[in-house]
């Protein structure tokens, strides 16, 4: 028993190395000095050439402004549809919601891009930023929904029925008893929908203009030419933002 | 309470409908219509699209497709029970070290998947180590092909296999493991006839939600496998893109919903405490 406990052990380790080492190591090669693969030496020129380099700055502000637009919306959204399902249950909806989520990225892009052009047949609009945004509130609302149904559902029900008691509407009853104990959920939620936003790259590039290229799209180009050390900054900075965003709805879970 | 319960599905009911629904069914529509001349969609009415996916070269990427997320899964199963295994027999740091298996998940998908492009490529560093270190002379063909697609999935989808395994596992009564050595059982027939009975539904769980994923996969096998490896995702999008086959990329697309679908009922049993 001992033994394979000290086995088990060794191979959890094995696995974790696994899970973390490319992240760390190409961390570690952002700072490298060479161009190459071999260290020379401490340097911080890839992030420099980075934040000088006028198409990333661009595309990461886009995809900022998208993000930023997409979670606002899809977590009011979701919020709203979370509270309406825990009153009682919409199979339709609920089937609907799950099905966005486990339809391919590549099915929900190509039919979001077919449903546009035929769309613009009638408008007169175009591809760009809006229709990013769309694309972005539709398929982060199933997250939104299953992260505030979870803190719903471990609610104390009563504590609504107590309130309406009271006197309160069903209204003030959402507004100043519900939402305020769910609100670490629905936090956590916003921040798991900003971060598929901001990280989606099959949905976007399809369904994106010609001003509106995000960060994921120019991360990909570059990545199909070939080896960049700028790449590996970008890279470095995106772990690191995205490990903050963690850090945070940790905090607010544990709360 | 029915009144604001309306309001309050309705904006999500609009948004389903109009960006996910009906998109959907635009593409149902266009499956079977016929391609036009500049590669846009076309009448006549035609179901040519679908008898075109059981050509010969169709049905390889498909089960190529099939194949490779098989693996993936079947690999993720493989590593990640002994791990979910772990994390539910350390005392202490549980939650600690099940944070450690969700944080890549948390993490870019494209980074993670450039880090492995990063290691494996020609002048990658396991390349350039192993150059170094004298132990090979030309660089290795690690990256684009099967083998660092299947890697990629692996390495992507192998917290989705943690979790419910990791469930299961922590649900398991630790006197049935002693019952079953005091009656003489070892290690193995405790594992084989104890432990895997008891927690397939999370192996089931795990299964299905990786292999999902991995069979529509588009992203990975486009980076890590190159031009080399086409699977379904690769398909679909070549044909919206290069081939300007709409007709058939959409047909291509339902055919890759009614295998996600039929899985799913085949294999999700209906989780009461999930979304639906």
């Amino acid at each position: 028993m001992k033994r394979t406990g000290v086995a088990l052990s060794i191979y959890a380790l094995a696995a974790y190395l696994f899970l973390h080492l490319p992240l760390l190591i190409l961390s570690i090669f952002s700072f490298n000095q060479s161009r190459f693969t071999v260290w020379e030496g401490f340097s911080l020129r890839w992030y420099a050439a980075a934040l000088h380099d006028s198409q990333l700055t661009e595309a990461a502000s886009n995809s900022l402004i998208i993000a930023i637009f997409a979670t606002a919306a899809a977590t009011i959204i979701g919020t709203l549809a979370a509270y309406g399902l825990w009153k009682r249950s919409s199979p339709a909806l609920s089937g609907s919601l799950y099905l966005s989520l486990v339809t391919p990225e590549i099915v929900t892009g190509i039919s979001l891009l077919a449903f546009y052009q035929w769309i613009f047949r009638f408008l007169r609009v175009q591809l760009g930023m809006h229709t990013v945004i769309l694309a972005h509130v539709s398929f982060s609302i199933a997250f939104v929904v299953i992260v505030v149904l979870a803190r719903l559902r471990s609610m104390d029900r009563q504590l609504e029925e107590a309130a309406l008691d009271l006197g309160a509407n069903e209204w003030q009853a959402f507004r100043h008893v519900t939402l305020p104990v769910i609100r670490p959920g629905v936090v956590a939620a916003a921040l798991l929908a900003f971060t598929v936003s901001f990280d989606d790259y099959v949905i976007t590039s399809l369904v994106a203009g010609v001003n509106s290229e995000t960060l994921p799209m120019v991360i990909y180009a570059i990545a199909r030419r070939g080896a960049n050390p700028v790449l590996n900054a970008i890279s470095a900075m995106i772990v690191i933002g995205f490990g903050a965003l963690i850090l945070i709805s940790e905090r607010l879970r544990a709360r | 309470m029915n009144r604001l319960r309306a309001w309050f599905l309705a904006p999500s009911w609009a948004v389903m409908l109009l960006l996910f629904l009906a998109p959907l069914a635009i593409i149902c529509a266009y499956s079977f219509e016929t391609r036009g001349a500049y590669g846009g969609i076309s009448l006549p009415w035609t179901t040519e699209s679908y008898q075109r996916l059981a050509d010969p070269i169709y049905l390889a990427i498909l089960w190529r497709s099939f194949w490779i997320a098989g693996l993936a899964t079947l690999l993720c199963l493989l590593f990640g029970f002994p791990l979910a295994l772990f994390i539910s027999r350390s005392a202490e740091r549980k939650n600690l070290y099940l944070s450690l298996v969700i944080l890549p998940f948390w993490t870019s998908f494209l980074v993670r998947t450039y880090a492995w492009m990063f290691l494996l490529r020609d002048t990658g560093l396991i390349n350039t180590l192993l150059q170094k270190l004298g132990l090979i002379h030309d660089p290795l063909p690690l990256l684009y092909n099967d083998g660092a697609v299947v890697l990629g999935l692996v390495y992507s989808y192998l917290p989705f296999v943690v979790l419910p395994l990791y469930a299961t596992i922590e649900r398991l009564d630790p006197n049935l493991l002693e019952a079953a050595a005091d009656l003489g059982a070892r290690p193995l027939a405790t594992l084989t006839r104890v432990v895997l009975p008891l927690t397939a539904p999370g192996i089931r769980a795990g299964a299905i939600l990786t292999f999902i994923p991995c069979l529509g996969a588009y992203l990975t096998p486009d980076l890590l496998g190159g031009g080399k490896s086409v699977m379904i995702g690769n398909l679909i999008q070549n044909q919206f893109t290069s081939a300007r086959d709409w007709p058939f990329g959409s047909a291509i697309s339902l055919a890759l919903m009614a295998i996600v679908m039929a899985l799913l009922m085949l294999f999700a049993r209906r989780d009461p405490e999930g979304l639906v």
